[in-house]
């Protein structure tokens, strides 16, 4: 009797153990890069939510738009109440997979070269996009990064004639989140 | 007593549970978890410090400098002779400084009485929504004027202090929506010297002011201070100011026109003459630059 008992606790316990291959972070980074003829604009945001599942390759960011710090108070007032207008989109949300997680054991340390699919949703607006990035692991955590551009356009942004010099119509984004592992 | 073979497909049960279960629910449910743990606090409810010419619950962003320039012409009423009051000017020049996100200092000169004044302004209170929620932001302001004219009558036991005048309020003010924000505005002027025994020297008047936004970058401004009666012997009336906000870049535009002839705060809370009913109205300006003087931590070197 007491060795059943034993074998369900230790069941649940390795079964916990076993499968527990979500990894989340609370304070990753967004950046974002505007080169225009008059000005660079950068925006850094360091709480950004981020999960990814090991075993069936989805990855999932959620950014509040209304975290972005700029160089200048004015820009960001600017940014979240004529530009993404962060009161009616608060976030800006990816929801995808990578494609190729089958080829990845992202159990190990090293470093991989990843394909990540999925909808893009920025001020309101959802895309598809296809972009690639590099998962490094180093004892149990994985580093994801990725560097990509967007068309201000796409996502029903516009930019006001006075300041079309100021602000690029392609927003280079930078992306680094460090997942742990999720205790379950 | 459960026999061994029930037990084991209890067990069986449980061990296939998390298996099963915790995978297949939305990864995007990890991230939402804490929303309900978050402050979102109100922020542009006025594009500037200033409603028109009163200050609003605005402070400029803690690093962040203003110059302000505020400018108007003469009466519109004077006539073509006086090119409809363009022939005249009044103007303050102003800095104001963000000290943290709720405190703010400034200084001014006016040339109206060749007038110097400096304030401090302090966010006591934050309408926010969330974990926290206050419905409205409240700001404590604090002036003094000082009159650098020459004295009327040098004969006489002229004391400095009787170029000083002060000034308190308290701005209450809400953000209803991104269009429209409202603000109280209770003021108590305290002036050393008044021009007769029956003037008040502490004299009280109540304001209000709002804003409309019909686009993302222009607004009309209206704001209104009402003096309670039987404090002021001289002739006065109520100011009342309509401003239209024109914001491009690092400028906020106003262009506005007010029955007060003064820009600082004794001056049109207590020394208003105009009369908007007989066309005492006065067509000015307000242009509001940024600097930004120390940057936020992570774009320091």
């Amino acid at each position: 009797m007491k060795k059943t008992i034993l074998f369900i606790v230790l069941g649940i316990a390795l079964t916990n153990g076993v499968f527990a291959q979500r990894y989340l972070t609370k304070t990753g980074s967004v950046s974002f890069f505007s080169k225009a003829p008059l000005e660079n604009l950068e925006a850094h945001n360091s709480q950004v939510n981020s999960a990814l599942d090991l075993k069936t390759g989805d990855f999932v960011f959620k950014v509040l738009m209304k975290s972005f710090e700029f160089e200048k108070a004015l820009m960001q007032e600017h940014f979240n109440e004529n530009y993404v207008e962060s009161d009616k989109y608060p976030n800006a949300t990816f929801k995808g997979k990578v494609v190729n997680i089958g080829q990845l054991d992202l159990t190990k340390n090293g470093s991989y070269n990843a394909e990540v699919e999925g909808d893009l949703t920025i001020h309101g607006i959802t895309r598809p996009v296809k972009e690639t990035g590099t998962f490094e692991v180093k004892d149990g955590k994985v580093n994801g990064k990725s560097k990509f551009t967007i068309l201000l356009a796409d996502y029903n942004i516009s930019v006001p004639a006075p300041v079309v010099d100021n602000i690029a119509k392609e927003i280079e984004i930078t992306v680094d989140v460090m997942l742990e592992k999720v205790a379950e | 007593m459960p026999t061994p073979r029930s037990l084991f497909i209890a067990c069986l049960f449980i061990c296939m549970f998390p298996f099963h279960a915790i995978p297949q629910d939305d990864l995007m449910d990890l991230l939402a978890d804490d929303e309900a743990e978050k402050t979102e606090y109100a922020y542009a409810t006025f594009k500037t410090t200033r409603i028109v010419i009163g200050h609003s619950v605005e402070n400029p962003a803690p690093g962040v400098m203003l110059f302000l320039i505020s400018h108007h012409f003469g009466h519109i009423n004077e006539g073509a002779y006086e090119f409809f009051g363009l022939d005249q000017a009044t103007i303050r020049l102003g800095f104001e400084y963000g000290i943290t996100n709720r405190l703010s200092v400034g200084i001014g000169r006016s040339s109206l009485e060749k007038t110097f004044d400096g304030f401090a302004k302090y966010k006591i209170l934050r309408q926010s929504s969330g974990k926290r929620s206050v419905p409205v932001t409240m700001t404590l302001f604090s002036s003094v004027a000082l009159t650098s004219l020459k004295w009327s009558d040098p004969e006489r036991t002229n004391y400095f202090s009787s170029r000083l005048a002060y000034t308190f309020q308290l701005l209450i003010a809400r953000k209803f929506s991104d269009r429209i924000s409202i603000q109280l505005t209770p003021s108590l002027i305290h002036k050393n010297l008044v021009e007769t025994a029956e003037d008040h020297n502490d004299i009280f008047t109540l304001g209000a002011g709002g804003r409309y936004k019909f686009t993302k970058r222009t607004s009309l401004n209206v704001e209104y201070h009402y003096v309670f009666g039987n404090q002021i012997t001289q002739p006065y009336d109520h100011s009342l100011s309509v401003g239209f906000d024109i914001e491009t870049g690092g400028h906020v535009f106003q262009v506005f026109m007010t029955n007060s002839n003064p820009l600082f705060e004794r001056g049109f809370l207590t020394e208003t003459v105009g009369k908007w009913g007989k066309g005492d109205i006065y067509l000015g300006f307000n242009i509001s630059r940024a600097f930004t003087i120390v940057k936020p931590k992570s774009f320091r070197e």
